[in-house]
């Protein structure tokens, strides 16, 4: 029998704050002491119209949050719990929530609806709950059902279909949701709110209407009323219907054709006269076509249109009307719409839409869009020429550079003096289109040279003197110049082109990191990363004067964030931002630096003082470490070499820190590149710290908590250590090798369907390998014979993947590697194995074939040492 | 308002900065990772040819370097034509770049040493080579990028200088590509300053790792005479390079190894078998011999500081004083003695009171005199019967009358010797060898 407790509940909600979490501790105690009974009271009070709806909303938002968390692990935990629940009490809950749907409170109806999705997305995939779609559909086709309920059903049928698979549902099930769907979306039948519930589902339905959608009548009817929906006297309604246009043009993509010129038209009188976020979404669907479109040119390359691919062109055949379509937008810019970073309206989705169509169409839209550009870029108006300038930015990336070159050419003189326009807006959009200018064209390699000795000079002085301009602008200058030197890399001898403005981009740089503009922290940002393509891009020695004294200025800079005052959690914050731009700035300039002999020296100079510092910034913080400061910290091993010794007994407790950091899985997965670092810079001398660091990987490899992306790297962290310490590998092996052949089991298992399984999997084989590799080279000699044991297994593995068509370069040189590793190491012991086997000569003979030098390379040296165990 | 599912604005900035260090930093570490588990592979694979499998784990690996006397020849020969000669090809490339402690670790384990001969291989005349191994240090010159470093067996630099060898020195004019090296087997004399260059490893990029040492000696005395690398020093060209004269291992070459002055101090005869390929380590197929004739360094010590077994055996001294008779294995000596043909004979002597060494005339012919202090040691009495061994060019007549400049004890006489040899038994021995 359910409890009462409607007062708890309400007491929960209570704005005493001693009142509430007196009731919350009531609520978790009875949790935790009776989860059924817990969850059956739960729904009796969502369920009862005589309870007040404060106390059955909260009483379905406790219940929904017992059945699902954002957390993979405490998802799963709680499914499990109501896996377990005895099945009369689950059976008792299940009705007390479908009775909800048609409450006359909607709060508790659509509380309800959601509660159901989430159980159906534990119950449904293990076949469970199987009448619950019957059940759904029944309120939904009798005659006398209340709208509420109609609409509550429609929420739910939505939500379902939401949380569930394809798979899970049988095509009956499937036919009768789309039925139940579409009716609802009936205009002369029902009210708008039911009809609205109806096109939501629908949006969430569409995923499993495949094989409705081969089905011409059925598709037809589908297609037929979505149109009919987006014309829909609410504009909600219309936006939502539009919505399911967007989403049918990237799964369905191939069946559209018969529906194009419909399609067209709705679209652009939505675009021309509808309400601000129809019309975006009618934008929005272009832009899917698009990427649809751009996708499969990608995939099947752009020639090969006619024959096997399933490109229609409908952008190409819509050009002539749709680039116009575009333009318009472009002129309805709002006011003050460069404060905000990333706003969004239909002149930036136009102008989106415009760069894909671009990309899609190449040289082809060139000459649609050059007029309204010529037209426009000199009138009066701020908004033609902002549209203008616009419109040209959006197109720089798609057509031909040949194409393109000549019209920069041509007009770079007019966007450098447009520079100072009176208009804001005019200027940022100006100084943005010159930083795509410089993205997508300049390459002083490059055929179409954009940049010359002679337009050089005024460039630099306008950016230089732009970059003083307002914040928004400013930001958009750093782009530029970030382009503009990154295209001066592989320049060989021309880099000395840009060399004598260096130095005054170095002080503009830093300069515009100091300024005190309100809304500075992405234009600091934004000058600290152009500052390290400015070091990343220079040639060394050209530039190794300027960036030992940036190094200086830098580190003086990180240690004066030292002595900043923080009284609140927000300066700590702060502090941490500008410590991560200035730890990132080392970074670059200590990789940069130790590329070559002449220049490792600076950094050898400054590395005590460094590490110094970046101790200090560790200590900043309490719990965390800095990911900032950890990357740098890799990058200056790598320099000090040996060296690094000395600071391993003041760094060794945040290197630890930073190992343990589940939650924060980049600083984690820096942490184990550290680790490697470290390992090559010490070479043995890590061995006092191997301890702790391995038992702190294994744990991370242990706990479910820790994204699996982290887990890769900690095998090839394995054979890091094992390479650098040898024989005293040995105790780890024990532990280790049994973690390597677990992950090369769960390697069989991956869904290979699923793109990203396929990828963590290749991830994952090349990190067993790498850990391999590092333990056999590690043991080379008198320990030799404790892999034995290994050899077998791991052979096995190896071709195992070997024959999967899935992995990928990195897998197969990993796995050639290993392989010689095996023979080299355990000699003459694996004889017998490589004598029993053949797939290491299709391996090699592959290997052979591919243009991969490094991979030919290592492939004959592990030919080599099969070789001789063969003969020995 | 914001974009739907992820559209990224065109205006919006596509730099992240930080993911792209992350990035980066991760193809740096990947990149290192592959650099160092490449060279544990090569300094690894060196190794395993060096020791020649001392772990019992791994039993029938290759030729162990301490077991010597019964090598099979024929399986030897045969293990050569199966040598992994990709491994070598990408060693070499890749080690003349080395620098610094990975340079030394690497270098320490390339050089082909010789095993002391203690046993004579079958068909010496034929498939051998002899020549007399330079005084000095063994090194491993190696040329390339402009500079040339020598590098002595445990791997650290002798030398950092510019030579006249390819891509030896910054001011050549290159005729090769600039990736071209050169790697020499050499030793280094100190006396004249001279690289004695005795095998070449690598030639302008060429690897002879696996061509037969008849071949690389072939290119050896063609090439590096046209390289100027033997030409007088210069501010290019620091240290001279010189070829040493090689023969064939018949009488004649033997002889002449042997006995033949040459311009610098001999220290032993090298025997490098002809069809042998270049092998890093101990080889049978590369045997030394030293005595008190042919070296005057005939004790070596091994990497713990140790006269190594093998060697101990020849360590009996100019004159027989002083000298411990354990130590001599006779048979060893009479045995390479007589396969080498070399003007060697035994004589008989009789042992005096007063340490003389006399013939069995009367009155007795004295041909030498140990001291008392090592007939006691070695618990000799007057009247023993002692073997000596005569070298022919110890030999001279001073007015008619011979004379033995140096006596070789070689052992006590046959218990069935009544007397020691007559002068003119040994006259007739000498006669018979002398020419």
């Amino acid at each position: 029998m359910a409890m009462e407790i409607t007062q708890v509940l309400l007491s929960a909600q209570s704005p005493d704050g001693h009142t509430r979490t007196l009731a919350e501790a009531n609520l978790k105690q009875f949790q935790e002491q009776n989860l059924p009974l817990f969850l059956l009271s739960l729904s009796v009070e969502l369920s009862s119209e005589q309870k007040p709806p404060e106390s059955r909303r909260l009483a379905g938002i406790i219940l929904k949050n017992s059945l699902d968390a954002k957390d993979a692990v405490r998802k799963e935990e709680l499914t499990q719990r109501w896996v377990s629940v005895d099945p009369s009490v689950k059976s008792q809950i299940k009705e007390s929530l479908l009775r909800t749907l048609g409450s006359s409170v909607s709060d508790a109806r659509q509380t309800s609806s959601q509660v159901i999705a989430k159980v159906a997305s534990i119950e449904v995939p293990r076949r469970e709950w199987q009448e619950l779609i019957g059940l759904l559909l029944n309120n939904m086709t009798q005659p006398d059902a209340p709208a509420p309920l109609k609409q509550s059903t429609l929420e739910a049928l939505g939500y379902v279909c939401e949380e569930v698979s394809p798979q899970d549902l049988e095509q009956d099930q499937v036919n009768a949701i789309l039925t139940a769907v579409v009716q609802g979306m009936n205009q002369t039948e029902h009210s708008s709110e039911v009809r609205l519930a109806a096109v939501k589902a629908l949006y969430n339905a569409l995923d499993f209407a495949q094989t409705n959608f081969e089905n011409e009548v059925e598709r037809n009817f589908i297609m037929k009323v979505v149109c009919e929906t987006t014309v829909s006297k609410e504009s909600e309604i219309r936006q939502a219907a539009i919505e399911c246009l967007v989403s049918i043009a990237s799964t369905y993509y191939e069946y559209l054709e018969p529906y194009m010129q419909t399609l067209f038209g709705l679209t652009a009188n939505a675009v021309r006269g509808d309400e601000e976020p129809v019309a975006l979404q009618a934008i929005e669907f272009w832009s899917s076509i698009c990427d649809e479109e751009i996708q499969i040119q990608e995939e099947f390359g752009e020639d090969n249109g006619e024959s096997s691919s399933p490109h229609s062109n409908f952008i190409k055949q819509a050009l002539p009307t749709l680039v116009p379509l575009m333009l318009e937008t472009l002129l309805k810019q709002e006011e003050d719409q460069d404060q905000e970073d990333g706003v969004w309206n239909l002149s930036m989705a136009g102008g989106t839409c415009l760069g894909l169509i671009a990309r899609t169409v190449g040289d082809a839209v060139v000459p649609l869009v050059m007029p309204f550009v010529e037209n426009n870029i000199t009138k009066g108006d701020w908004r033609s020429r902002e549209a203008a300038t616009f419109a040209f930015g959006s197109i720089l990336e798609g057509p031909s550079i040949e194409k393109l070159a000549r019209l920069v050419h041509s007009g770079l003189e007019f966007l450098l003096n447009a520079m100072k326009d009176q208009n804001s807006h005019v200027k940022d959009t100006t100084a943005w289109t010159l930083g795509r200018i410089f993205e997508f064209l300049h390459s002083a390699a490059g055929e179409y040279p954009i940049l010359t000795a002679t337009n050089l000079p005024h460039i630099m002085s306008v950016l230089l003197e732009s970059i003083r301009d307002a914040p928004n602008v400013a930001e958009k200058v750093c782009g530029a110049i970030y382009f503009l030197a990154q295209g001066f890399e592989d320049a060989g001898s021309s880099s000395s082109m840009l060399t004598p403005y260096l130095g005054d981009v170095v002080s503009a740089l830093l300069s515009t990191a100091d300024r005190t503009d309100p809304s500075n922290v992405r234009l600091r940002s934004s000058a600290y990363e152009t500052l390290n393509e400015i070091v990343r891009c220079g040639s060394i020695p050209e530039t190794s004067n300027m960036v030992a004294h940036l190094l200086h200025e830098i580190m003086n800079r990180l240690s004066k964030t030292l002595e900043l005052h923080i009284a609140s959690s927000e300066d700590r914050e702060k502090q941490g931002d500008l410590q991560a731009l200035l730890c990132g700035v080392l970074q670059v300039i200590l990789q940069k630096l130790s590329n070559s002999n002449e220049t490792k020296p600076i950094i050898l100079q400054s590395a005590d003082q460094m590490m110094i510092l970046f101790l200090q910034v560790f200590a900043c913080r309490s719990s965390t470490v800095h990911e900032e400061a950890m990357l740098a910290i890799g990058a200056l091993a790598y320099a000090t070499g040996p060296e690094f010794a000395k600071y391993m007994q003041e760094f060794y407790k945040y290197l630890e820190m930073g190992l343990q950091n589940f939650e924060e899985y980049q600083v984690c997965s820096i942490s184990v590149g550290v680790v490697g670092d470290i390992c090559r810079a010490l070479d043995d001398k890590v061995l006092p710290y191997c301890d702790g660091i391995m038992s702190q990987l294994l744990k991370d490899l242990s706990s479910p908590m820790l994204h699996r992306s982290v887990k890769p790297p900690i095998f090839s962290c394995f054979g890091d250590i094992a390479l650098a310490i040898g024989e005293h590998f040995e105790k780890y092996v024990p532990y280790v090798i049994p973690m390597l052949q677990g992950a090369a089991e769960l390697c069989s298992h991956l869904d290979v369907n699923d793109d990203d399984m396929q990828e963590y999997g290749n991830q994952l084989r090349r990190g067993i390998f790498e850990a391999y590799s590092g333990i056999l080279q590690g043991f080379k000699g008198p320990k030799a014979a404790l892999m034995v044991p290994c050899a077998s297994p791991l052979l096995s593995f190896i071709e195992a993947v070997v024959r999967d068509k899935s992995r990928d370069e990195e897998v197969t040189k990993a796995a050639v590697a290993v392989l010689g590793d095996l023979a080299d190491t355990l000699g003459p012991n694996t004889k017998i194995l490589f004598k029993d086997c053949t797939f290491h000569m299709e391996l090699l003979g592959e290997c052979f074939r591919s243009d991969n030098d490094q991979l030919k390379e290592t492939a004959t040296w592990t030919q080599g040492m099969i070789q001789r165990v063969l003969v020995s | 308002m914001t974009p739907q599912d992820g559209r990224r604005p065109i205006k919006r900035s596509t730099v992240s900065d930080q993911q792209r260090r992350r990035e980066l930093a991760l193809v740096r570490q990947a990149q290192q990772r592959s650099d160092s588990q490449n060279r544990a592979r090569r300094l690894a694979s060196s190794v395993l040819a060096l020791h020649s499998s001392p772990e019992p784990a791994l039993p029938d690996d290759a030729i162990e370097p301490e077991r010597a006397p019964e090598v099979d020849w024929a399986q030897t020969e045969a293990d050569l034509t199966e040598s992994e000669a990709p491994v070598r090809d990408l060693n070499v490339a890749q080690a003349s770049k080395l620098r610094g402690r990975e340079a030394r670790r690497w270098f320490a384990h390339q050089l082909m040493l010789p095993e002391w001969m203690i046993d004579v291989p079958p068909h010496l005349d034929r498939d051998w080579y002899v020549f007399a191994r330079p005084a000095g240090s063994r090194c491993f010159v190696v040329s390339s990028n402009g500079t040339t470093i020598s590098r002595l067996r445990n791997g650290s630099v002798l030398h950092y200088f510019p030579s006249s060898l390819p891509n030896g020195s910054r001011t050549r004019d290159m005729s090769g590509p600039a990736s071209s090296y050169c790697i020499l087997d050499c030793i280094f004399h100190e006396p004249n300053q001279t690289y004695y260059v005795i095998d070449m490893v690598c030639w302008r990029g060429y690897s002879l790792y696996d061509c037969t040492a008849e071949f690389r000696f072939f290119w050896l005395n063609s090439k590096l005479a046209e390289s100027g690398a033997c030409n007088p020093t210069s501010t290019y060209h620091r240290y001279t390079f010189s070829v040493v004269p090689i023969y064939d291992c018949d009488q004649a070459g033997l002889h002449a190894a042997y006995t033949s002055v040459v311009p610098y101090v001999k220290d032993g005869l090298l025997f490098y078998n002809k069809h042998a390929h270049y092998q890093t380590g101990n080889t049978p197929l590369a045997l030394v011999w030293k005595d008190n004739y042919c070296s005057e360094y005939f004790l070596d010590t091994d990497s713990k500081g140790l006269v190594p077994t093998q060697q101990q055996a020849f360590a009996y001294s100019r004159k027989p004083v002083g000298f411990d008779p354990s130590f001599v294995d006779c048979h060893q000596v009479t045995k390479f003695a007589e396969a080498i043909s070399l003007s060697v004979y035994h004589v008989v002597l009789e042992i005096q009171d007063d340490g003389r060494l006399t013939t069995s005339d009367d009155p007795p012919v004295v041909f030498g005199c140990v001291e008392a202090d090592f007939i006691q040691k070695s618990g000799l009495r007057a009247g023993n019967l002692l073997r000596f061994a005569v070298r022919d060019e110890s030999v001279s007549l001073v007015d008619g009358k011979l004379e033995i400049g140096d006596l070789q004890f070689v052992s006590k006489a046959n218990r069935a010797r009544a007397f020691a040899d007559s002068y003119s038994k040994v006259r007739k021995k000498i006669d018979l060898i002398s020419p």
